[in-house]
């Protein structure tokens, strides 16, 4: 019994573990930086992801993927990614310096 | 026994290691060797991409040249608005980041041995290789455009020299000339290219040459952004440009250079500067490595872009056949953080997980006049298949404004891009 809620207690642990110490971005994530500096000595109208609020970066995709929000190339971007999806990659660049 | 957390967990890890993962490159004790041939936008991406994954992997990058010169923004150079100093970069900051810039032309692969060989006869053993050689011209392809043809009518499809070749004609060429291009059939390097440098040298005749003309023979019927091209062309360059598609009688059959005369089916146009855009293949290691299929480009695995011809050998950027993704530097910069991620997880004896791509391209048409094509990809039935409902190119009746923001952030796109894969 102590075994099994230990293993399952590991098992959860495991599993955070990966997710917080993945430097890996998710699917999709790595292509923003085509367009997105990741460096700082890059000047560009199109802002840095590194860092962003994951939130900000989560409500801005949903904007553009249902065109509230004007654009040049992201309204047909956001179109290519799901919630999920979406979550994840904010979620990794809010973690990102 | 009391088994401790810690003690359970290594074990626990070592088992799921040992089931799942025959052999991975680690367990044999030695940092796994990568070999990336080709420092363009897809092999100098992968290199860093691959450091960055990983740091224990000991990435060696072979490039023949000490600077590179990128192709986007070349036909800015070609029009005059730009200097090829902008266009330059060189690998000193990628060596810095711990990458092996070996300089040199690969010139075989032993895929058994798994072995690079280069021109100098240096051997590099690789545990698994990238080869990003970009194109090579097919030399034969168009009945009498050869390298010595190309001397007299640039190409000036890999930056450089013949981008300085075809301007410097086109600043001698008095008023009132004609320019002709010649258009390849698909597929080629930069699907949108030929309409941008027809654009952009219309640009230059307007401003500087107003006489002159500009005639556009396409092996196609269609072609990358058409719709946008074409409005801006009747609205920009009416009466100057022409664009003449397959069915008009396009098609280019045979030149000759000594006359600087295009043949088509049709007939022959005599130029005062001829620009011949020829046939392409995958870069000739492709060939020597045995990925390139009949077609001469290289048919590979979506989610890791392995070779689907040669085991441990993956293929990136134009040399690819990559689907719906076209032979574009984002492309080959978004393939190349793929293929990366993906031959590090293979190096641990881990799996690659199903990626998301994207590619951006931008035009000009004129220098505050930029349209752009964007796409967003995903593994689908063995191919890298158009995510439905995303993507797609500029709308039509954006205001003058928003096109003269896409030539600014064409501008931007280059900087940043450059910036990751040399800065």
């Amino acid at each position: 019994m102590v075994c099994r809620i230990l293993a399952a207690a590991i098992g959860v642990g495991l599993i955070a573990a990966a997710v917080v110490a993945s430097a890996e971005p998710p699917p999709g994530a790595a292509a923003c930086s085509g367009c997105h500096p990741v460096s700082t000595r890059v000047t560009s109208p199109v802002p840095r992801l590194a860092g962003l609020d994951r939130a900000a970066i989560v409500r801005a995709m949903q904007d553009f993927r249902s065109g509230t929000r004007a654009a040049t190339v992201m309204d047909r971007i956001a179109k290519g990614f799901t919630e999920a999806e979406v979550q994840a990659i904010a979620a990794w660049y809010a973690t990102q310096r | 026994m009391r088994v401790s957390r810690r003690e359970f967990l290594t074990l626990g890890v070592a088992a799921t290691s040992a089931a799942l993962f025959p052999l991975p490159t680690f367990a044999q004790g030695a940092a796994p060797r990568v070999v990336v041939v080709g420092g363009g936008f897809a092999g100098a991406s992968c290199a860093r991409a691959l450091r960055q994954a990983d740091p224990r992997i000991a990435a060696t990058l072979v490039e023949a040249n000490t600077t590179f010169v990128a192709c986007p923004f070349s036909n800015a150079v070609i029009g005059g608005l730009r200097e090829l100093s902008a266009q330059q970069f060189t690998y000193e900051r990628i060596a810095a980041d711990g990458i092996a810039v070996a300089r040199g032309t690969a010139t075989a692969v032993d895929a058994q041995a798994r072995s690079v060989t280069l021109a100098d006869g240096t051997r590099l053993p690789y545990d698994r290789l990238v080869l990003a050689p970009g194109i090579d011209i097919r030399w034969g392809a168009l009945p009498g455009y050869d390298e010595a043809a190309a001397a007299l009518i640039p190409h000036a499809w890999r930056a450089g020299e013949q981008t300085l070749l075809l301007r410097r004609q086109l600043e001698a060429m008095p008023d009132g000339g004609l320019v002709v291009i010649a258009a390849p059939a698909n597929p080629f390097r930069c699907p949108p290219g030929p309409y941008e440098r027809a654009s952009l040298i219309a640009h230059y005749l307007k401003t500087k040459k107003p006489k002159s003309k500009l005639i556009l023979l396409d092996a196609k019927d269609a072609f990358s952004k058409q719709r946008l091209f074409q409005a801006a062309w009747a609205e920009l360059y009416p009466g100057l440009l022409e664009w003449v598609p397959l069915s008009k009688g396009g098609n280019v059959t045979s030149v000759d250079a000594a006359t600087s005369t295009l043949v088509t089916d049709f007939g022959r146009h005599k130029a005062a500067v001829a620009n011949v855009i020829p046939p392409q293949k995958a870069g000739r290691i492709a060939e020597a490595a045995g990925v390139a299929d009949r077609s001469g480009w290289c048919p590979i695995d979506p989610v890791t872009f392995e070779s689907r011809l040669q085991a441990r050998i993956h293929v990136i950027g134009d040399a690819a056949i990559a689907g719906a993704m076209p032979k574009s530097a984002f492309a080959a910069n978004s393939q190349a953080k793929t293929c990366a991620a993906a031959v590090a997880r293979l190096l641990t004896g881990g799996a690659p997980s199903a990626p998301k791509l994207i590619n951006t391209c931008y035009s000009l048409v004129a220098p505050d006049y930029g349209i752009s094509v964007a796409g967003v990809y995903a593994p689908s039935s063995g191919q890298l298949a158009e995510v439905p409902g995303a993507g797609g190119v500029s709308p039509a009746d954006a205001t003058r404004p928003t096109r003269a923001a896409e030539a600014v952030l064409a501008e931007a796109w280059f900087r940043t891009i450059t910036g990751e894969v040399f800065g």
